[in-house]
């Protein structure tokens, strides 16, 4: 009888059948993807047996081991330099109550998430271009700083959210144990927001390794990321050395998350 | 701790707190988008670039063109078929994702406490996985030799395979699929903070299925519904990736056209005064949504 | 209260003058407290009892050094420390909800102050360990404070406060988390601790019942003020107004009109009492515990309105003639058992009797 009742307010007709169909449509395509990377055979279009020549062929590719190579070296620096600025913008927006012009840094902050990044991609191909020109310097530098930039709200707002989520009265106690205001950041504050931190740099790093479009725009001659190097393959004929990377970087992501979520829910 | 006068401290040490996060994002991001408007308004120079003086032919090359012989004005039209399809296309993909979203959602969010996490998981992973994997995988399925097409012809429903790839349909279905997970997240937000005992009072109310959902259900979740669909109309607005791996070079929305003046085009004025106007749209959307949902919601 | 006395005396720990607290300012601001002045000396117990929201916990974090008072400065053994920062400060605190560091272990937490002043870590271990020792929690010092009971975690907090030795200890409301049966235990453990380490306390407590039993002096406050300061005895026994009276234990309150040395109350009759110098109005404040009923004619008559068994004690309500009630609480056994609607007789104790202004 109990059961009978759950079932009836829980449940709307067709919402279960079509969540599952969901569900299917949106993995069936991915697990195609990976599947075909793993393809025996020459073209994208039979099946060959299984192998892993695709991801043998892309590891001995110059090219996707410079484009590897550089998507983490920015991905690196882009998470450590927005997730610094990101803990400090959120220790000084969350941890001493309102304050004036509170709400222009929350703007400032999240605008990345509400311009459309095609017009964030343009506006940035303009700035820095002039940039290149006056300075002569084309180096991985301006990617290094776009990135940095457009993955601040991403580090930004799991750290936020997880000082909401401590009171005050931690650092109250530290003081009243005689730390001092550093002593209590560096022995209080800071290993209680690890988790945050952590959560917040996991987030930049996949935004940067992921993103195309800034990239694109950005990037000099020469200066591919695996994304854009993707994107230019498909230029020429898609071949299952796309899949193979897709499927590395898919793989990668999915770990970084799953530690996400390991990180996120050990601490809670 | 609070030993300084508070108010003033407090804001000065917020202010130079935020202030490297600032200087980041005003460089590399806020302070880009002002010289995209100033662009707007010089002319255009030879091959790529402006020149510094003011013109409004950038923005009078949104809306229509210039005969160059004969100098008549008139709409131009491939830039109006491109909005309208951006426009079109975004509207499309705003309700069949908040079609699927909407059943996923509430699937998720009725599961019991100890599944619920591993189906959010689920949605999660498509949400954060590169948006051009994706892309590459709905074409890996809809191109002619792909598995849609050989699975069509196995069972003899086509004996051809649909050309599906390069029309609008495959920029549709690209969309729909790479900005679901953004419908769901925010409708499920909303339905997990949904009192289940209100249906329960409309049941016994004497309400059926449907006017629980429409009388009950939709008003309640409303804000996470906005919020869905701000989410995907805007980006699907803002669209580049997917349009160009999908669309090909010809079914174009504003985000390849405005490359276009970047690139091959070299109209510069012309692709920031597009910029201009896509921003513009989404700031009047983001101020609605703001407006409707502080209006549906005015505790939090 | 206190202003009067001489505060150069090297007997005091913390000195008080004139501390005054508002929050905000404008139209918003709030008086925390108005103009309390108090000495606490060396090794006492000492407990500020108030109602809710008349400004304790602001009084202890003026002393904690976590809010500046607005006005006044509070002394430390002689030293003006009102805008110290607390870390400077020999004063710790045992907050209210405990606030155990939850990323360190019992030992970790108790070690805290004495790493953060930058005591050497074998030293810092020995203290725990002497710490744990004097709380009885040697067993738990590897634990997380999560896994500890509410009790125990009470205990880590006072072992955390204590184990750096602070000339004071501030104690918020420490054991309205507990039950009944812990909050005594608790109340033994505290004075016991408190005794041996010699440490001056500062208790902070809503229960008038446990500031007479633990402390050495008792501060009464109200609304920002401080109304009275003493002895536990004193305190019971002459409060200086009726607010203290009521407030510390029950009482029962009669008005009256001073007449040739004696009292006339509401019902006619007079009262021989201490007066006290006071003339006029004033109002009487008896304890319950101070009337004893008879069946015989006595000062007084009255009739039962209200009869409530109690065990050992009864209490009875009696109306007076004049429509006032006075409570009488007897010893069950000690007079044979009246009923409502009894007339009877009403003896009270006019030593006892506390004559306030009114
Ligand atoms: N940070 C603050 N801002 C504004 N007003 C405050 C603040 N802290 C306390 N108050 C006000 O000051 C008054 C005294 O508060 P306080 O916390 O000292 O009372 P208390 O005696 O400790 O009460 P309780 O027994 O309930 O803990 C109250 O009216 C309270 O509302
Ligand atoms: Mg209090």
């Amino acid at each position: 009888m109990a059961k009978r009742r759950a079932f009836d307010v829980t449940t709307l007709p067709g919402f279960t059948t079509i969540a599952i169909l969901a569900f299917v449509l949106l993995y069936a395509p991915i697990v195609t993807l990976v599947i075909y990377s793993f393809n025996g055979g020459n073209s994208v279009n039979q099946w060959g047996g299984f192998s892993l020549q695709w991801y043998a062929i892309a590891a001995q590719n110059e090219a996707v081991q410079d484009a590897t190579a550089r998507s983490l070296i920015i991905a690196v620096w882009a998470s450590v330099i927005s997730t610094t600025v990101a803990t400090m913008a959120a220790l000084g927006t969350t941890r001493r109550g309102k304050f004036k012009g509170q709400t222009i840094i929350y703007v400032i902050i999240n605008q990345p998430l509400m311009v459309p990044e095609i017009v964030t991609a343009v506006s940035l191909l303009i700035f820095f271009s002039s940039v290149k020109v006056a300075t002569g310097y084309s180096g991985l530098g301006y990617l290094i700083l776009a990135h940095s930039a457009f993955c601040i709200p991403f580090a930004y707002l799991p750290i936020k959210a997880r000082l909401e989520g401590m009171d005050t009265t931690m650092e109250t106690a530290a003081a009243d144990l005689y730390a001092t205001p550093w002593q209590s950041f560096r022995y209080v504050t800071l290993p209680l927001l690890l988790p945050g931190v952590i959560a917040g740099a996991m987030l930049a790093f996949i935004i940067s390794l992921d993103n195309v479009i800034i990239t694109e725009f950005v990037k000099s001659a020469g200066q591919d990321t695996l994304p854009t190097y993707m994107l230019g393959q498909l230029r020429r004929a898609l071949t299952p050395e796309v899949n193979a990377i897709s499927t590395a970087l898919l793989g990668l992501t999915v770990l970084i998350l799953t530690l996400f979520v390991f990180v996120t829910k050990k601490w809670d | 701790m609070s030993r300084q006068t508070p108010g003033r401290s407090k804001g000065l040490n917020g202010w130079l707190l935020s202030t490297p996060a600032l200087i980041l994002l005003l460089l590399a991001a806020s302070g880009p988008l002002l010289i995209v408007a100033v662009y707007s308004v010089l002319e255009k120079g030879d091959y790529s670039g402006v020149r510094w003086i003011l013109s409004g032919e950038g923005w009078f090359r949104v809306l229509f063109e210039k005969d160059i012989f004969d100098h008549t004005i008139s709409l131009a039209d491939a830039n109006l078929s491109i909005f309208w399809r951006s426009f079109k296309l975004s509207i499309a993909t705003t309700v069949i994702t908040f079609a699927f979203g909407l059943p996923t959602a509430w699937f998720i969010a009725t599961r019991p406490a100890k599944s619920r996490a591993f189906w959010l998981f689920l949605i999660t992973i498509p949400f954060w996985t590169n948006l051009l994997i994706r892309t590459f995988a709905i074409m890996e399925v809809i191109r002619n030799q792909g598995i849609l097409n050989t699975f069509l012809m196995h069972f003899g429903l086509i004996s051809e395979p649909i050309q599906i790839l390069y029309t609008d349909t495959a920029v549709l279905m690209g969309m729909t699929y790479v900005y679901l997970p953004l419908m769901v997240l925010p409708l499920y937000a909303a339905i997990d903070r949904f009192d289940f005992r209100l249906i329960e009072a409309g049941y016994d109310l004497y309400a059926s299925r449907w006017q629980v959902l429409r009388g009950v259900i939709l008003p309640i979740i409303k804000p996470g519904i906005i919020a869905g669909c701000i989410l995907v109309f805007i980006p699907s607005l803002g669209a580049y990736v997917t349009p160009r791996v999908l669309g090909g070079g010809k079914n174009m929305m504003i985000g390849n056209f405005i490359e276009l003046q970047f690139g091959q085009g070299q109209n510069w004025p012309l692709g920031a005064a597009l910029s201009t106007v896509l921003l513009l749209v989404v700031l009047v959307s983001l101020l609605v949504y703001t407006r409707a949902s502080s209006r549906d919601n005015p505790n939090g | 209260m206190q202003r009067g006395i001489c505060i150069l005396s090297t007997n005091i720990a913390v000195d008080a003058r004139n501390v005054g607290k508002i929050y905000g300012n404008g139209a918003g601001a709030v008086t925390a407290l108005g103009d309390v002045s108090i000495a606490i000396e060396k090794g006492e117990f000492f407990t500020l009892l108030g109602p809710s929201g008349c400004g304790k916990t602001t009084l202890l974090r003026c002393i904690a050094g976590f809010e500046t008072p607005t006005t006044g400065t509070i002394h430390l053994s002689g030293r003006d420390i009102t805008y110290d920062p607390p870390y400077q400060r020999p004063v710790n605190t045992v907050f209210q909800s405990y606030a155990l560091f939850p990323h360190l272990s019992v030992a970790q937490n108790v070690g805290f102050g004495l790493k953060m002043q930058g005591t050497p870590a074998s030293d810092v271990a020995k203290a725990v360990e002497r710490v744990l020792a004097l709380v009885k929690l040697e067993a738990f010092a590897d634990r997380l404070p999560q896994q500890l009971s509410g009790g125990q975690q009470q205990r880590v907090a006072l072992a955390r406060a204590l184990a750096p030795e602070p000339e004071v200890l501030l104690l918020d409301e420490p054991l309205s988390a507990l039950d009944l049966k812990l909050r005594k235990e608790m109340q033994s453990e505290l004075k016991r601790l408190q005794t041996e380490t010699g440490i001056t306390f500062i208790f902070v407590t809503h229960d008038q019942e446990e500031a007479l039993t633990m402390s050495n002096r008792i501060g009464v406050m109200s609304a920002g003020a401080l109304l009275q300061v003493g002895t536990p005895h004193d305190i019971y026994e002459s409060p200086v107004n009726r607010f203290v009276a009521d407030f510390i234990g029950e009482t029962n309150f009669l008005e009256g009109e001073v007449e040739g040395g004696q009292v006339r109350i509401g019902t006619g009759d007079l009262l021989a009492v201490d007066l006290n110098g006071e003339t006029g109005g004033v109002t009487l404040a008896i304890r319950p515990e101070q009337v004893s009923v008879k069946a015989a004619d006595a000062q007084l008559s009255g009739k039962i309105t209200e009869a409530t068994y109690l065990g050992t004690d009864t209490h009875y309500t009696i109306g007076l003639g004049d429509g006032s009630h006075l409570v009488a609480r007897v010893q069950s056994n000690s007079v044979a058992a009246f009923g409502v609607g009894d007339t009877v007789g009403i003896a009270i104790d006019a030593k006892a009797v506390q004559v306030l202004k009114s």
